[in-house]
């Protein structure tokens, strides 16, 4: 039946962090476990149809996967046979007694390990993210190219590249202690993070818009694993205050509408509902930090029935606090948005005024600048600005959207022989 | 008699579908919902967020606040359906046909002692989630 193959499907891609982590615990070595896991989701593949799905897919899935490759290194080295299919097949009490023994805190730590290896310092961001997609979720390679624009082949190559890398560093198999784990936990949080931004920054390319969805799966199985951490809570209600405006962030065209401008019918409630209750639960530990903060302004957002409704002065008190956890011009380049709204245009512009050396090459820097002395009848400047935004713009939205406000300011206020300055 | 049918089932499965597939268990099992509800046997019915947004009230001495669900578990609770059904093999029939549209984990069945409808607006719409 087809509804039984589409739960077998998302069983076995649920059960993949824990089961590839486990399965490289055991053979320390990243192809052996993802060739030992594709042997037991075929076996699954045959199994689980005729003797339905086991209790534990994961512990399933390890036992599977790990006798079939001690088999494979016998059978190499013997050339014995591989056992009888049915001797797989009634493996419920072998499975429990497994799940007893790996207990819960091994699950961590190797759904931990698994997400970590993909963080080497050596590999660029985008590595980082292809690896991640490719070991800890199982996306295709295929559908991991499809997501960022380049060839099967050089996609194929960019990962075997940074499998190689990873294999050479020295992963850690030993337990973590605390340090190390909070070290690693911060690693892995801002990688699934930008797994996120990834998808968030595509637009509307479906297959890079799915990378959202695959950041939320494996965020929240992170906080299962670590369902005390104020920070892991705080990323995932990030992502999902985020998120939950993704229907609404697109037009038909597929230009980019203003957050002001979104209809808010559109907003995911759910995902809000979601994000604001993971929001209380972080701020109960009063253990503040960058994500939570920023969660608890995009909930700010979530929370306005319309954009006149929106806390600004909060918003600006929160940015403020986010400016000390982490001070970055880029901060400072969003919180002057609450400030126009709190203390006006000009206030803001004398805010980023400051920055301009810093953020000379960045898209926003000069869309917001365009933006304040349009707002106080500017013209001139804000056309400068307009202009170089547009030269800096990342993707197509985003420079048809600076365009409208060039073609809005030639045609309002055309200032006569000037048609050709910027 | 009225039952609960408590939904238990693997939770890093089911928000782990997508949109579509998310669509089409909810499609499968709005047909028997409605047929149940044509049949004036069908209560209030409601899914729940992940357990990683639950938080856990210890009733001790002094009470605790503790992140995460009542109960570390395999399979979590992740919705209710409240049923009006004759007997025990009905309700059997209900979670057979609820379990064939949506295949994987468990339905507890559950007899109620007492069921109050509440007055909270958003129940009263039956829109909590919007």
């Amino acid at each position: 039946m087809s509804n039984d193959l589409a739960w077998i499907n998302a069983a076995i891609s649920a059960a993949r962090p824990q089961a590839v982590g486990a399965l490289l615990r055991y053979f320390r070595d990243l192809d052996t476990a993802e060739e030992a896991f594709q042997d037991a989701c075929l076996r699954a593949l045959n199994n689980w149809p005729k003797n339905g799905p086991p209790r534990d897919p994961a512990a399933w899935l390890i036992m599977v996967g790990r006798n079939a490759a001690l088999d494979g290194v016998r059978k190499r080295s013997r050339q014995t046979e591989l056992p009888p299919e049915e001797k797989l097949s009634d493996l419920d009490d072998a499975e429990a007694r497994a799940v007893d023994r790996i207990d819960a805190s091994d699950y961590r730590d190797d759904v931990l390990r698994l997400l970590f290896i993909c963080c080497h310092p050596d590999l660029p961001p985008t590595q980082q993210i292809a690896l991640a997609l490719r070991i800890v979720s199982g996306l295709s390679v295929k559908q991991i190219a499809r997501a960022f624009l380049v060839s099967e082949a050089a996609m194929e190559q960019r990962i075997t590249r940074a499998k190689r890398i990873v294999a050479e560093g020295d992963a850690q198999f030993e337990t973590p202690g605390p340090v190390e784990r909070a070290e690693r936990l911060a690693a892995v949080a801002a990688m699934l993070y930008l797994v996120f931004n990834e998808g968030y920054s595509a637009g509307d390319n479906p297959a890079r818009a799915q990378l959202c969805g695959e950041a939320i799966r494996l965020t929240r199985l992170l906080l299962r694993l670590y369902q005390t951490e104020p920070e892991i809570m705080g990323l995932l209600a990030l992502m999902l205050v985020q998120h939950a405006r993704t229907p609404a962030r697109f037009d038909a065209e597929g230009q980019i509408v203003l957050l002001e401008d979104q209809d808010r019918s559109l907003w995911n409630r759910q995902m809000i509902n979601e994000g604001v209750a993971l929001i209380d639960k972080a701020m109960r530990h009063r253990r503040p930090g960058a994500y939570q903060v920023q969660a608890a302004i995009g909930a700010l957002h979530a929370r306005a029935a319309t954009p006149a409704d929106t806390d600004w002065p909060q918003i600006d008190r929160l940015y403020a606090s986010l400016e000390r956890l982490t001070p970055s011009p880029v901060i400072t380049l969003n919180r002057a948005v609450a400030v126009s709204k709190v203390a006006g245009p000009e206030a803001a512009l004398e805010m980023i005024a400051p920055l301009s050396d810093k953020l000379s090459g960045y898209f926003h820097f000069h869309g917001l600048t365009g933006a304040l002395n349009l707002e106080i009848g500017r013209h001139a400047e804000a056309r400068v600005a307009f202009d170089r935004a547009i030269a800096l713009a990342n993707t197509a939205a985003e420079a048809t959207h600076i365009r409208q406000h060039l073609d809005r300011l030639m045609l309002d206020h055309a200032p006569a022989g000037q048609e050709n300055a910027g | 008699m009225l039952y609960a049918l408590l939904c238990y089932n693997d939770e890093d499965v089911v928000w782990g579908w997508d949109k579509k597939q998310d669509g089409e268990v909810m499609a499968r099992l709005g047909v028997v919902r409605d047929r149940l509800e044509a049949a004036g046997k069908l209560g209030p019915s409601l899914r729940l967020l992940p357990t990683t947004a639950a938080t856990t009230f210890r009733k001790s001495d002094p009470p605790l606040v503790i992140d995460g669900p009542f109960a570390e578990t395999k399979e979590q609770l992740l919705g209710i359906y409240i049923i009006d059904v004759a007997d025990l093999d009905e309700a059997l029939q209900v979670a057979r046909d609820l379990g064939e549209a949506n295949p994987g984990g468990a339905y507890e069945i559950r007899p109620l002692a007492v069921y109050n409808a509440g007055s909270a607006e958003a129940v009263a719409k039956g829109v909590v989630a919007a």
